[in-house]
């Protein structure tokens, strides 16, 4: 399969970047890692008369904190997440979704912005970072303003990014001590898509209760469902097993995914629950431990 | 639509093209180059029989442009053979029986000598996730482990470490 014909750019800058977005606006498509947008360009479900590869432009991939907060570059890719070892021992939400995002091939091209600016609620990024209450930085012709995640997904593949603005950053708020995080994910082989998928992540008072608790949901809807009524369920409640339980079922039903060859609608929402479930149990004990 | 002209390496050699925008990496190695070792299977970033190494680093090459490749160095199937000997991986795949229709054997090689090269000496479980983006509809997976558990003992024993630099993402990230 070959993709329509477009006009390829490879900026050296972002203010290069975002004028030939500027000058295209609606006609140009920012190009990361390519693997959501170059099936979809050969599919011909989608087409852009103009690419704008951001891959050559450097200072885009890393991981880091700093102040207060972990920092990932847009383009780093989902092989270097998984590889961090700052992720792994910090993080370990962040290296459960890395993990199981397409397969590692894949991995090795994907990046995490794209990840998250493609805007599809199948993706597992969006999940995991509406239970981090991340942040992501956009770059356009006026500047950079920051997005809050909920903020970021507006509906099926349209997120709140501009046409001339570009995805940087993802900013991560550092958990405190008593905290950790899980993504429990259900898929039918290695690289596919969830049929459900939970992202959890808890921070416990020192005498065990929940002080915070985010929860989302991965292709339960139009867009990444953030699970608002079950974080503020959990709120102040300690994390016995029929809290969690409760929990999870309130989140299931703010789901409302469609059936498809993964599995009808009753199954992916009973799925979801498990999922949540799961992810909540793994991210109370993970939390226990630090 | 705009064209480009590129310079890419590829096992070893400086090629020059002139490519449309649009034109695959798989495209560009077996059309333009006329290297047909590199298998298109499902054209869809699935089966991964089209993997190659992109300075070093397995990516499937139908889901790259040829122009995102300019100026990197590939190496495909053809480059691993060395001075008419076979690479200790290839050797793997021919005394295990690691292959049997053979379709998917370029990519699974490829993606089996960027595992050793990261990883001199890794478990059964880790073969198996290295290669989880490579599908093999023939062998039941059982002989391309034991190809590439050989070719980990015979390369660990040669002191070599591949075809390749271990050059990953995950290197250039953590800089």
């Amino acid at each position: 399969m070959i993709p329509s014909g477009f006009d390829y750019h490879a900026p050296a800058t972002l203010p290069e970047a975002i004028a030939l977005l500027r000058e295209h606006r609606d006609d140009a498509k920012v190009l990361s890692g390519g693997q959501s947008l170059l099936p979809l360009l050969k599919l011909r479900l989608g087409s852009a008369a103009h690419l704008v590869d951001i891959g050559r432009i450097p200072g885009l991939e890393y991981v880091r904190e700093e102040r207060g907060m972990l920092r990932i570059g847009a383009c780093t890719r989902e092989a270097a997440l998984e590889d961090s070892e700052l992720v792994r021992t910090r993080y370990p939400i962040l290296h459960d979704t890395a993990r199981v995002i397409a397969d590692p091939i894949v991995r090795n091209r994907a990046t995490v912005g794209g990840n998250l600016a493609h805007g599809d609620p199948g993706n597992d990024h969006p999940a995991t970072m509406l239970a981090l209450g991340a942040e992501v930085v956009a770059v356009g012709p006026e500047g950079e303003r920051v997005i809050p995640i909920d903020k970021l997904f507006v509906g099926l593949f349209a997120t709140a990014l501009r046409p001339d603005e570009i995805l940087t950053e993802i900013r991560i708020p550092v958990p405190g001590s008593r905290s950790g995080g899980a993504y429990q994910k259900l898929e039918r082989k290695v690289g596919d898509y969830a049929t459900a998928a939970a992202a959890a992540q808890v921070t416990l008072t020192a005498s065990g209760t929940i002080e915070r608790a985010g929860l989302g949901l991965t292709n339960a809807g139009k867009t990444p469902v953030h699970a608002t009524a079950a974080e503020a369920y959990l709120r102040g409640r300690k994390p016995d097993a029929a809290t969690l339980a409760e929990a999870a079922r309130i989140a299931a039903q703010g789901a409302s995914p469609t059936a498809d060859r993964r599995g009808a609608v009753e199954y992916k929402r009973e799925m979801a629950r498990v999922m949540a479930a799961r992810a909540l149990a793994q991210a109370v004990e993970r939390a226990g431990r630090n | 639509m705009s064209t480009h002209d590129i310079q890419v390496t590829v096992n070893g050699v400086a090629y020059q093209a002139q490519v449309e925008a649009r034109l695959l990496l798989v495209h560009l190695l077996r059309e333009n180059l006329r290297l047909t070792g590199t298998h298109i299977g499902c054209d869809t970033t699935h089966c991964g029989a089209c993997t190659v190494l992109l300075d070093g680093t397995p990516v499937k090459s139908c889901t790259v442009l040829a122009v995102q490749a300019d100026g990197r160095k590939i190496t495909t199937v053809e480059g691993l053979e060395k001075d008419g000997k076979l690479h200790p991986v290839q050797q793997g795949f021919t005394d295990q029986h690691g292959l049997q229709c053979g379709y998917c054997t370029p990519g699974m090689m490829l993606t089996s000598c960027a595992l050793l090269a990261r990883n001199p000496n890794p478990s059964e479980l880790e073969i198996r996730e290295a290669i989880s983006g490579n599908l093999c509809r023939c062998t039941g997976y059982v002989n391309i482990v034991k190809a590439v558990r050989q070719a980990a003992e015979r390369m660990r024993a040669e002191g070599s470490s591949g075809a390749e630099a271990p050059r990953t993402a995950a290197a250039a990230a953590s800089r």
